[in-house]
């Protein structure tokens, strides 16, 4: 039973982590760039919703509301003026441009919202279902995080595979060139896409907060590599594979925790992420793409 | 150097042209090759067979699979099926790495010099293979290391006079006019010590002046190296000037083989790829 | 012929690297008169070790960033693995070595070995990975090293060295010393570490780095950079280049990792995380890629600026961050790089 619980919480944890993976993913797949800043759009989100809520009394939902407009806002801004700028430059140089966003939003959020942990009140009201006569007990908190997984997921694969934009996307993924030779406006699509990622991150991040109640200007890098990682993990680009992999990551982060040491459990995610892409370069069900000669 | 006069005698099977270096082995053989590419068979029952002395062109429309052909050559892909002999072994499993060291040096389509390094250091770079001093002689400058540095930039400078490049040793790579850094692609593979030397479109983006100084340079390469060379080119008059043999291609698959003169008359090339007239070759 | 001649140093490019050995050299020489008459202030003669950690930092991630092209974010891993390795060395070599610069000598030879071994064993993977992926494997390492070093604990009794992972299970005899606590880290160390030896070891990585440059594994590492296939296509290997660049830079972070440590007394796993790393990087960017003498004095600059400027100190690590993005958009956007372009001569007769 302790093992069911367990296997619950990483089930939990692995839904945030996909949730998180899927804006990675879906900017790596089209932008082909590594949006290191998106973690601390997580934690922008959970700040917004942390004001939205305890300091203007709204209601949680319309709080994460709230917070899903500002970030997507937040990631439409970043993604105009430091990455647009640099879509023909190497990727080395991107990078060094995501990690330097990243680091400008985690100490403008310091310097706005001080390092005092605040403490984030629950989305919904605490409490747990008790199931097996109270011997196994799952919060509020982790069947809404599973279920929102869940009905983003749906959702985002019915918008991939059915709307224009979704196939706008796709076709932004494959060829660029040839996308905007078909009339995509590619510019549009990237930075839509980023709007989409940022606004999941805000969802992430009211339920990362939910769930482990301490917001912190860091609140968002060390969760923001973990599902990076998750979305390397199931193979990056591919939104079944970020969610794969953010679920895999959250059970074996859990397990590692418990079973293992709790010290050393993010060693042993960084070290599934190393063993995985030694074994399959592209992630679990990623392409592999060869460089054209 | 002058060049030996090779003796041509009729092979009958496989070979592109009818007469041959018979003296010795040829020195690239490829039997049945082919690839299969995003489920296209992209190259398909590809066989040819090239004297130790030969130029030889590769020809035919865009998409035929003629840079395929050097990819797998250089084993930048695997093939799928085939075999390819060079100096009469096999070079199944081999790397890009490898086959460079067996002897197969080549050029690329899209320029791929190394832009930030000087123009004596881009042709130093392709003899690391024959420098032998470790990196503590090199932290060290022991003799070993000054021995071979000097003896390596002599033989740069006796490689890039092949095209009077001598005086822009010291430039960019990079910040070569374009025609010079074809140049420049060609002495880079040369370093190597090659046996077969591949040219991936040498012409491309020339004038006919230039194109002109290029065959002069290629036919001085031949002869003072006496390697084999296949070169793709879409210029049909330094194709036919230049070569031995000629081999077109048309969706993967080999349409001719023949002489220059053959390949011009040869009605399924016309056909194909030089347009219904011959006078008027479509490019 | 000279051998200067013979060898294409490029002038300019010899120009530099000889001023950079002066810039160096006389930058030493300054601020060893001015802190024996008394000129700098005492918290400025205790940045002057860190100072030079640094500098050696920037020079040994600039052999991975600038000259081989591939992104490290763990690099501050290889500067606490040979901080604790280093320091540890050094306090179990006290007993026997008496003489404190031979004693620091050996622990930073100590340190480098450890840590080109670290970055061997982290490079067999992580050099079969390309771009993005590599850089994020790196970053991965530099978090597995700190953990563990997090959870490490060494001790030394008259039955020689005992170790233990996540708790504390050396049970050492009387008169032994627990010398690594893992969360705890290293603690009483003495702190042999002087700005003599700092200048020397600078000293020792550029002539290490440059040297290697305009050799034949320097020119493959560069190939590499610019062109992997083609560099394959010249039968360079690539793995092997890659692999002695990144143990070579690793070696070099060790040594001055084992520095940095021996100038504090105590010392923790949590001082080299990804910050650190990223401060690092930042210094090699800001100085320009493969620009050793730029990121000396990028580190030289960040390291004393927020010392002095306290009251910005909340501001400095925001700084850093729009630095590094104005840095990437001057660099490679094209607009602002075709305008730079216009004003170099040399690209404009190119053109015409």
């Amino acid at each position: 039973m302790i093992f069911l619980n367990y296997f619950i919480s990483g089930i939990s944890l692995g839904s945030i982590y996909a949730i998180i993976a899927l804006g990675y993913t879906m900017v790596y797949g089209i932008a082909k760039m590594l949006n290191f800043a998106h973690g601390d759009v997580i934690m922008v989100g959970g700040y917004i919703c942390f004001y939205a809520v305890a300091r203007y009394g709204m209601n949680p939902f319309l709080g994460v509301a709230v917070a899903v407009v500002g970030c997507t806002l937040l990631g439409i801004i970043v993604e105009r003026l430091a990455y647009k700028p640099l879509r023909q430059a190497p990727s080395l140089a991107v990078l060094i441009t995501a990690i330097g966003m990243s680091y400008f939003l985690q100490n403008t959020a310091l310097l706005l919202w001080s390092s005092n942990p605040k403490v984030f009140p629950s989305i919904i009201e605490r409490g747990s279902f008790k199931l097996f006569d109270g011997r196994l007990s799952v919060s509020h908190v982790t069947v809404l995080t599973i279920a929102s997984c869940l009905v983003i997921m749906g959702v985002l694969t019915l918008f991939i595979s059915k709307t224009r934009l979704g196939k706008a996307m796709r076709a932004c993924s494959e060829d660029k060139g040839a996308a905007q030779l078909m009339g995509i406006n590619v510019n549009a699509t990237i930075s839509m896409t980023f709007a989409i990622g940022s606004g999941l991150a805000a969802i992430a991040g009211a339920l990362l907060c939910s769930a482990y109640p301490t917001l912190m200007p860091t609140t968002g890098s060390l969760p923001g590599i973990k599902a990076f990682t998750a979305a390397v993990f199931g193979g990056i680009g591919s939104v079944p594979g970020a969610f794969l992999g953010g679920l895999m990551l959250g059970v074996i982060e859990i397990f590692a925790k418990a079973y293992i040491s709790s010290q050393l459990s993010d060693a042993v995610v960084f070290a599934v992420l190393i063993v995985v892409l030694l074994v399959k370069p592209s992630g679990l069900l990623g392409r592999n793409i060869q460089e054209k000669v | 150097m002058t060049r030996k006069k090779t003796k041509y005698v009729p092979v009958p099977s496989k070979s592109i042209l009818p007469e041959r270096d018979a003296s010795r082995a040829p020195v690239l053989e490829c039997i049945n090759l082919g690839i299969t590419l995003g489920g296209i068979k992209a190259v398909d029952n590809f066989n040819l067979t090239v004297g130790r002395t030969e130029i030889v062109g590769l020809i035919g429309p865009n998409g035929a699979g003629k840079t395929t052909v050097f990819n797998l050559l250089t084993k930048v892909y695997q093939p799928t099926t085939g075999t390819i002999l060079l100096d009469g072994k096999d070079t199944h499993g081999m790397s890009t790495i490898q086959v460079n060291r067996a002897g197969i040096a080549r050029t690329f389509q899209n320029i791929r010099l190394f832009k930030n390094l000087s123009v004596a250091d881009n042709v130093k770079a392709a003899m690391n293979n024959e420098m032998h001093y470790n990196m503590l002689s090199a932290i060290l400058r022991l003799p070993n290391y000054k021995r071979e540095e000097i003896a390596a930039h002599r033989r740069t400078l006796k490689l890039l006079s092949i095209f009077d490049m001598q005086g822009v040793a010291d430039v960019p790579a990079g910040s070569l006019p374009y025609g010079a850094q074809r140049r420049l692609e060609i002495v880079r593979a040369l370093a190597t010590n090659p046996s077969v030397l591949l040219l991936d479109e040498p012409a491309a983006g020339m004038n006919p002046s230039e194109t002109a100084e290029l065959m002069d340079s290629i036919r001085k390469v031949h002869e003072m190296f006496q390697i084999a060379i296949i070169l793709i080119e879409h210029d049909m008059s330094l194709v036919m000037n230049i070569c031995d043999g000629i081999c077109v291609l048309n969706f993967g698959q080999v349409i001719a083989k023949g002489t220059p003169d053959e390949i011009q008359s040869n009605p399924a090339v016309i056909e194909a790829y030089l347009g219904r007239r011959k006078e008027e070759p479509k490019s | 012929m000279t051998m200067k001649r013979l060898i294409n140093l490029k002038r300019a490019e010899a120009r530099k690297i000889y001023l950079t050995y002066a810039v160096v050299i006389a930058a030493y020489i300054i601020c060893q008169v001015m802190s024996s008459t008394g000129l700098f202030s005492s918290s400025m003669r205790g940045m002057l070790v860190p100072i030079c950690a640094y500098m050696v930092m920037a020079v040994s991630l600039n052999l991975v960033v600038g000259i081989l092209g591939e992104l490290s974010l763990g690099h501050a891993g290889f500067m606490s693995v040979g901080a604790f390795s280093g320091v540890a060395s050094a306090i179990l070599m006290q007993g026997t070595i008496t003489n404190a610069p031979l004693r620091l000598a050996l622990a930073m030879v100590i340190a480098a070995i450890f840590a080109a071994i670290a970055g061997f064993l982290i490079g067999i993977p992580v050099l079969r990975l390309k771009g993005d992926y590599l850089a994020i494997v790196t970053l991965a390492f530099g978090e597995i090293i700190k953990s563990i070093l997090n959870n490490f604990y060494l001790g030394m009794d008259s039955e020689g060295i005992q170790i233990s992972m996540i708790t504390d299970t050396t049970r050492l005899l009387k008169g032994g010393r627990l010398i690594i606590r893992g969360p705890m880290g290293i603690s009483g160390i003495q702190k042999i570490a002087t700005f003599t030896a700092g200048f020397v070891l600078l000293m020792i990585a550029l002539m290490i780095v440059f040297n290697l440059v305009n050799s034949r594994s320097g020119r493959a590492f560069m190939a590499i950079r610019d062109d992997r296939i083609a560099a394959e296509s010249i039968g360079l290997d690539i793995t092997k280049y890659k692999m002695m660049a990144f143990v070579m830079s690793a070696a070099i972070a060790g040594a001055a990792g084992a520095l940095f440590a021996m100038n504090y007394s105590t010392i923790v796993a949590n001082k080299f995380d990804f910050n650190t790393s990223i401060l690092i990087l930042v210094f090699v960017v800001l100085g320009g890629q493969g620009n050793m003498l730029g990121g000396i004095i990028a580190a030289a600059v960040l390291t004393i600026l927020p010392e002095k400027l306290r009251e910005f100190s909340e501001y400095r690590m925001l700084l850093y961050a729009v630095v590094l993005i104005v840095m990437m958009l001057a660099t490679n956007n094209a607009e602002v790089k075709s305008f730079l372009a216009g004003l170099n001569p040399f690209r404009r007769k190119e053109a015409a």
